[in-house]
């Protein structure tokens, strides 16, 4: 019986098409890619049907569930002046390196008083920096200046955002750039502490404002 | 590896010189371990479903509110969340001391399933009305005989009509927000257009009192 003969040729495979895959979804992930931001409180949010997706200009107040309050606000530029309006008021003061790290910062929480000592704490241990949030209580309402100020910072600079957007063309409408309030709860949080918070925004006469949720189906029937 | 590196073309022992062919493969493998690599990264990185926001109005804040009388709702219902229950009545409130035409207000108790009792079929049973003609300006919006905006303005109209339920909110020191966001949720299933978060009064913590 002749011997079968058993081909001869390398063992290799062609890789080209899986290299042209690969970084193909590289490239993909890399340009959708928006990163999650270091929170200093992780938030479970209840579900809605609602499918209004979160709006650019953004105030958002954080509560955790022992009912600690954070703040942030999503534009970089009114940040700056928010800081500078609470320095002021609180004479309380950082340095320049502090407030350019603030300005670019997310969601914080902790007293004016305490704010030196979290701006100077190493950003991956601010989540575990001992704080009661920010204080809510009548008599040192220190979140209702917070959001007054952030409030009209960011009128500012929404305004400005808006001219150029009018220069630039086309009709943008001023709605769009008006700064939304958002009020982020844990599932588990009181709504006794949610309603000190809520009513915060009422003193200052905000009174549409926008709960975090996360998306669910819209129940058939 | 997947590439086994062969000798180069030609050459070797027959004594006449031949330039080296050289293969003209280069070895990919590194790259695509760089570039699956890279491809774990940001998948797991990335996030891709922004958060939805939902939007509630909360009533203007009364600066002194001895001035200002509580207006008269028609077909209203209100609910009280409890630290892990809802209840509910409709119309007014009328304590044990002054009974209404139905006597004293009785709090019944509803869930958030989808069963018997549950708020989404108690809804639906009270705000037929609307749900009934949103369906029929729905169709004639399917079919072209109104405009997109005339649907949202008439919706609109249609869910703060005489007929339409209007929904007070009041919570329990105990309620949790999760309750509260799923009683808000079920309402805009429901299509209720008025929604207003309150206080409890004494009487009804009395009344929720006793049903603890």
């Amino acid at each position: 019986m002749p011997k079968i003969k058993m081909p001869k040729g390398s063992p290799s495979i062609d890789m080209t098409p899986m290299v042209d895959l690969a970084f193909l979804l590289v490239t993909f992930f890399m340009l959708t890619a928006s990163f999650r931001t270091a929170e200093p409180v992780t938030v479970e949010t209840p579900s809605s049907i609602s499918d209004k997706i979160i709006p650019e200009n953004v105030i958002m107040v954080t509560l955790d569930r022992d009912g600690r309050a954070f703040f942030n606000l999503s534009n970089a530029e009114a940040r700056k002046e928010m800081l500078n309006n609470m320095l002021g008021k609180y004479k309380v003061s950082l340095n320049e390196e502090q407030v350019e790290e603030f300005a670019f910062m997310s969601t914080f929480g902790c007293t004016m008083q305490e704010l030196p000592a979290y701006m100077s704490t190493e950003a991956a241990k601010r989540a575990s920096f001992p704080t009661k949030g920010i204080p809510t209580d009548s008599t040192r309402n220190e979140l209702l200046d917070w959001i007054s100020f952030a409030a009209s910072a960011a009128a500012n600079t929404g305004r400005t955002a808006f001219e150029e957007a009018k220069q630039k063309g086309g009709e943008p409408k001023m709605e769009d750039f008006k700064p939304k309030f958002i009020l982020r709860v844990d599932s588990k949080t009181r709504y006794k502490d949610a309603a000190i918070v809520i009513d915060v925004f009422r003193e200052l006469n905000l009174n549409n404002l926008n709960f975090v949720t996360s998306a669910e189906a819209i129940p058939v029937n | 590896m997947a590439e086994i590196a062969e000798s180069g073309g030609g050459g070797g022992g027959k004594g006449k010189k031949r330039a080296k062919k050289g293969s003209t493969r280069v070895d990919m493998t590194p790259m695509v371990d760089l570039a699956f690599l890279l491809l774990t990264f940001f998948v797991l990185t990335s996030t891709f479903s922004k958060p939805k926001v939902m939007p509630l109005n909360y009533p203007a804040k009364i600066k002194d509110p001895t001035t200002v009388k509580a207006p008269k709702v028609n077909n209203a219902a209100t609910f009280i969340l409890a630290d892990d229950k809802v209840y509910y009545y409709r119309g007014e409130f009328y304590p044990k001391s002054k009974p209404g035409p139905d006597g004293p207000t009785v709090l019944e108790e509803a869930n958030f399933g989808s069963g018997e009792n549950s708020v989404r079929k108690l809804l639906a049973s009270w705000n037929e009305y609307v749900i009934v003609n949103k369906a029929i300006l729905q169709q004639k919006l399917d079919k072209k005989q109104i405009a997109d905006s005339t649907f949202t303005r008439l919706v609109d109209e249609l869910t703060v009509d005489k007929e339409a339920v209007k929904v007070l909110i009041k919570t329990d020191d105990k309620a949790l927000c999760k309750s509260f966001i799923d009683l808000v949720d079920e309402l805009k299933i429901a299509n209720v257009g008025v929604i207003a978060p309150t206080d409890l009064s004494p009487a009804e913590k009395d009344l929720l009192k006793e049903k603890n």
